[in-house]
C-alpha cells in the first residue's frame, strides 16, 4: 500500500514539474505572452500534422493554410514580420496539453468550438475562420448515396480525440445502426485505413475529408455524401488568463475578415489609407489608437493585411485555388450570403 | 548517541528533501492549474462517456460511464497480454530447448530467429505485423475459407462462435476433473514416497480431461452448436461477416508482434536455465538409474525453472508495459480508450494520466507477485 501511495505522490509531482516551467502569471493591461513573444521574436503556434488548406508544410518545410495564416497575422501583428513564426504540428491528442502547458502560445489547428473545451480544460476560444460540419466519404463503386443507406456493421474511420468520435456515436446511435468504429492517431493513418479497404467509410469535417481525398490512392473512386451531421465550428485558440493576448489573436483574425469586407487587400492596403471611410481608415492605421489598447503601435492592422491578406485572399490562396473546396458555402461574408460577420473594428 | 544521530539523521534529512520537492511540485500544479480554471477532480468519471468503442469484452455503448469506458480499455490490455503472454511462452521455450539441440539445423534456425525478431524494435514489428502483412488480406468476399470455417480478411479474422446449452454443467465437470486430478496427484506422492510405487499420473490425468467433460455431454444435456460467421452484405461492394466471432486485425497484429518478440527473450531465459544446470547433476541421475524421462522432469527442469522464472517474470512485465503501443495501431487498449479519446473528451490529463500510470503499475506489481509466489514455491527449500 505504501508502494502505491508513494508511486502516486511521484506521478503527481511530475506532472508539476511540467507546469512548472509554464509558470505566466497575468498583469492588468500588459500581456506577459506578448512580452515572452516579442522577446523571443517569434510566435509559437500549434498546427496540424498536415492538413492541406488549413494547415500544411511542403518539402522545404514552408507552412501554408488558412489556421496558418491566423499565426501569421498574429506575428505581423506583434513582432511586424508575418514570417517569424515557429510552428509545432500537433495530433489532435496532444493539441490541448501543449496549448495549457504553455509549448505554444496559439493553437489554430482546425479546432472545432464546444462548450466544454471552452469552459472546462483552461483554453480560450477567439474566433472562427472556417464553418465547417462532420460528413462521410464512402467508396463510389458502393452505391451508397445518403447516410441513411448505412447497415448495421459498417466500420468507420476516423481520428482519436476529436468531436469527431462524439458525433458519429450521437448519429449511429440515434439511428439505432451498430458500427465499427476503428480510430487512429494520426490523420495519415486513417486515410491509409480506409484506403486498405480496412474501413468503408471515413467520417470527419467535410473540409477535411476533401482535403485527405487528395491523398488517397484513387481520390477519383471516393465521394463525400451530401449530409452534414454537426456543426464545426473551427477557430483558433488561446491559453486562458491572458485577456490582453486572447484579444490581439481575436482582432487579428476579425482584421483580415473586416479587411474583406471593405474591399481592402494586400495590393491596395497602402492606398486605402486616404480613403474617405472612416472604418477602412482606421482599419489601415490611419485613423485612431486601435493598437494602443492591446499595446501595439498603430500600423498593426495594416501589416496584417499587407503581409497576410485579408481572409478572401486567404481562403482563395489556400483553400478555393488548391481545389480543396472552390465553393466557400457558409464561410463568405455576410453581405454575400454567407455567415461571416465580425464585431467592427473600433 | 553519535552512532544513532550518524545513522538517523542523513535519512530523515533525505526524506525532508523528498517531501518538501513533492509538496512544492504538488503545489505548483496547483497554483497554475487555478491560474488557468482547471479543475482537479474525479467527478468525470460517473459521466456519460458518449464515445463509443471498436471492441470490448463487456456490454458498453457511449452511454456508459467514462469508469465503465476505462474498464473496457483495461479488460482489452489484459485480453492482448495475457493472450500474448501465453503465445510467448509456449513458442519461448520450444525455441529455447530448440537452441540446445545437437541438430544442426534445428539449433542455428532457432538461433536466426532469436537474434532476427529481438533486435528488431517492437513498434516496427507492430507497424509491420499491421500495416504490410495484415493490410494485404483479401477483402471479406474475396477470402478463402481456412479449416472450412474461419476467413482471414482485411475487416478481421472472423471465426465460429461457440453456443452452449447449460455451459454451468460443463464448466463444473472442468473443475471436478481438475479437483479430482489434484488428488490423484497428492495421492501418487503419497503412495511413491511410502511405498515405491509409481503411477502414470499424467495419462490419468488427460483421461480425467476428456471423460469427465465429455459425460455431461452425454448425460448433463450440455449441448454446443457452432454459429458460422456469414457473408453479408453492406453496399454494392462491401461486405462483412455477420455471426460467429470476430477477431479484429489490430489485436492480431499486436498480438503475433508482442509474442513473437517476447518469445526471443524468453527463449534466451529457457536455454540459460536449461544451460546453468550442471552435466553432473544429469550423470548422476542416470547414474541412479531414472530413465532419460524421469531426469528431465525429476532433475533438470526443478533446477532450471529457479534460474528461468526469475528474468522470464521481466518479460512478462514488458510485454504488459509494451502492450500500451496498441494505441499505433488503433487497438482499443487502455492508453487509447482512457489515456486517449477519454482524455481528449475531458480535458482532465493529471487524472486520466495518473489513473492509466497507476493501473499499470498494479498490473505489473500483480504479475510480479504471481511469479514471485510460484518462486518462492519452486525454490530450494534448504532443511
Amino acid at each position: 500500500m505504501f508502494k502505491i501511495i508513494k508511486q502516486l505522490t511521484s506521478v503527481v509531482a511530475m506532472f508539476a514539474v511540467l507546469f512548472a516551467f509554464s509558470t505566466e502569471t497575468m498583469a492588468a493591461k500588459k500581456s506577459k505572452t506578448l512580452e515572452n513573444t516579442k522577446k523571443r521574436g517569434f510566435v509559437r503556434c500549434g498546427v496540424s500534422q498536415g492538413l492541406p488548406g488549413f494547415s500544411n508544410a511542403d518539402e522545404s518545410g514552408n507552412w501554408t493554410g488558412i489556421d496558418v495564416d491566423v499565426c501569421r497575422a498574429v506575428a505581423a501583428a506583434t513582432l511586424g514580420d508575418a514570417t517569424k513564426v515557429k510552428f509545432t504540428p500537433l495530433s489532435a491528442k496532444e493539441r490541448f496539453t501543449a496549448l495549457t502547458s504553455g509549448e505554444i502560445d496559439i493553437l489554430s489547428r482546425n479546432t472545432t468550438w464546444t462548450l466544454s473545451r471552452d469552459a472546462d480544460i483552461g483554453l480560450t476560444f477567439v474566433g472562427v475562420n472556417f464553418y465547417d460540419g462532420q460528413g462521410f466519404m464512402v467508396r463510389k463503386g458502393s452505391g451508397i448515396a445518403s447516410t441513411s443507406e448505412f447497415k448495421n456493421g459498417t466500420s468507420v474511420c476516423t481520428n482519436l480525440g476529436t468531436t469527431t468520435e462524439l458525433n458519429m456515436r450521437d448519429f449511429f446511435d440515434s439511428r439505432g445502426i451498430s458500427y465499427e468504429p476503428v480510430v487512429f492517431e494520426k490523420a495519415d493513418e486513417v486515410v491509409a485505413a480506409y484506403d486498405a479497404g480496412r474501413c468503408d467509410t471515413y467520417t470527419t469535417d467535410k473540409s477535411g475529408l476533401a482535403a485527405q481525398r487528395t491523398k488517397l490512392s484513387a481520390p477519383d473512386d471516393h465521394v463525400v455524401l451530401p449530409e452534414t451531421i454537426s456543426k464545426e465550428p473551427l477557430g483558433p485558440v488561446v491559453r486562458q488568463g491572458d485577456s490582453v493576448w486572447e484579444d490581439i489573436v481575436r482582432w487579428s483574425l476579425n482584421t483580415m475578415i473586416e479587411a474583406e469586407e471593405y474591399g481592402i487587400n494586400s495590393s491596395n492596403a497602402d492606398m486605402m489609407k486616404t480613403s474617405n471611410n472612416p472604418a477602412i481608415k482606421r482599419l489601415v492605421g490611419a485613423e485612431g489608437e486601435l493598437g494602443a489598447a492591446f499595446g501595439l503601435d498603430n500600423d498593426w492592422n495594416l501589416r496584417i493585411i499587407k503581409q497576410v491578406g485579408n481572409y478572401g485572399e486567404s481562403y482563395k490562396r489556400n483553400i478555393a485555388d488548391t481545389g480543396i473546396l472552390p465553393d466557400r458555402g457558409p464561410n463568405e461574408l455576410w453581405t454575400k450570403g454567407g455567415i461571416l460577420y465580425v464585431p467592427p473594428a473600433r | 548517541m553519535n552512532n544513532i544521530i550518524k545513522k538517523f539523521i542523513p535519512q530523515i534529512l533525505a526524506i525532508l528533501v523528498v517531501v518538501l520537492i513533492f509538496g512544492f511540485l504538488t503545489m505548483n500544479a496547483q497554483t497554475n492549474m487555478d491560474n488557468r480554471g482547471i479543475d482537479f477532480g474525479f467527478g468525470f468519471l460517473s459521466q456519460e462517456s458518449s464515445f463509443d468503442v471498436q471492441f470490448s469484452l463487456i456490454e458498453y455503448s457511449g452511454s456508459d460511464s467514462y469508469a465503465r469506458a476505462f474498464l473496457v480499455g483495461l479488460l482489452n490490455t489484459l485480453l492482448v497480454s495475457l493472450i500474448s503472454i501465453i503465445f510467448c511462452t509456449i513458442l519461448g521455450v520450444i525455441i529455447g530447448v530448440a537452441r540446445l539441440s545437437s541438430n544442426y539445423l534445428i539449433k542455428n534456425s532457432a538461433a536466426w530467429y532469436v537474434e532476427f525478431f529481438r533486435n528488431i524494435p517492437l513498434l516496427l514489428q507492430i507497424f509491420f505485423w499491421y500495416y504490410a502483412a495484415l493490410r494485404a488480406l483479401p477483402l471479406p468476399e474475396k477470402a478463402n475459407a481456412w479449416f472450412g470455417v474461419t476467413y482471414m480478411t482485411v475487416k478481421g479474422y472472423y471465426i465460429p462462435a461457440m453456443v452452449w446449452e447449460n455451459l454451468n454443467v460443463f464448466l463444473y465437470c472442468g473443475l471436478a476433473a481438475i479437483i479430482s486430478i489434484i488428488v490423484l496427484r497428492n495421492y501418487a506422492n503419497n503412495l511413491r514416497d511410502t511405498k515405491g510405487k509409481q503411477i502414470p499420473v499424467l495419462l490419468y490425468s488427460i483421461a480425467l480431461l476428456i471423460v469427465l467433460p465429455l459425460l455431461s455431454f452425454l448425460f448433463g444435456g450440455v449441448s454446443l452448436e457452432f454459429e458460422l460467421p456469414q457473408l453479408k452484405k453492406l453496399s454494392k461492394i462491401s461486405y462483412i461477416y455477420e455471426g460467429g466471432i470476430s477477431l479484429p486485425p489490430e489485436l492480431i497484429a499486436l498480438v503475433l508482434a508482442l509474442s513473437l518478440y517476447t518469445s526471443t527473450f524468453v527463449a534466451e531465459c529457457v536455454r540459460a536455465g536449461i544451460e546453468g544446470v550442471s552435466k553432473g547433476q544429469k550423470e548422476a541421475a542416470a547414474s541412479v538409474g531414472l530413465t532419460p524421462n524421469q531426469v528431465l522432469k525429476l532433475v533438470i527442469m526443478p533446477q532450471a525453472l529457479r534460474i528461468i522464472i526469475p528474468p522470464t517474470t521481466n518479460q512478462y512485465l514488458n510485454l504488459t508495459k509494451n502492450s500500451s503501443l496498441a494505441a499505433a495501431i488503433a487497438y482499443p487498449d487502455l492508453v487509447l480508450v482512457f489515456a486517449g479519446t477519454a482524455l481528449m473528451q475531458t480535458g482532465k490529463a493529471i487524472e486520466i494520466v495518473s489513473i492509466t500510470m497507476l493501473t499499470y503499475l498494479t498490473i505489473s506489481l500483480t504479475i510480479a507477485a504471481i511469479m514471485n509466489w510460484y518462486n518462492k514455491k519452486i525454490e530450494i527449500k534448504e532443511k
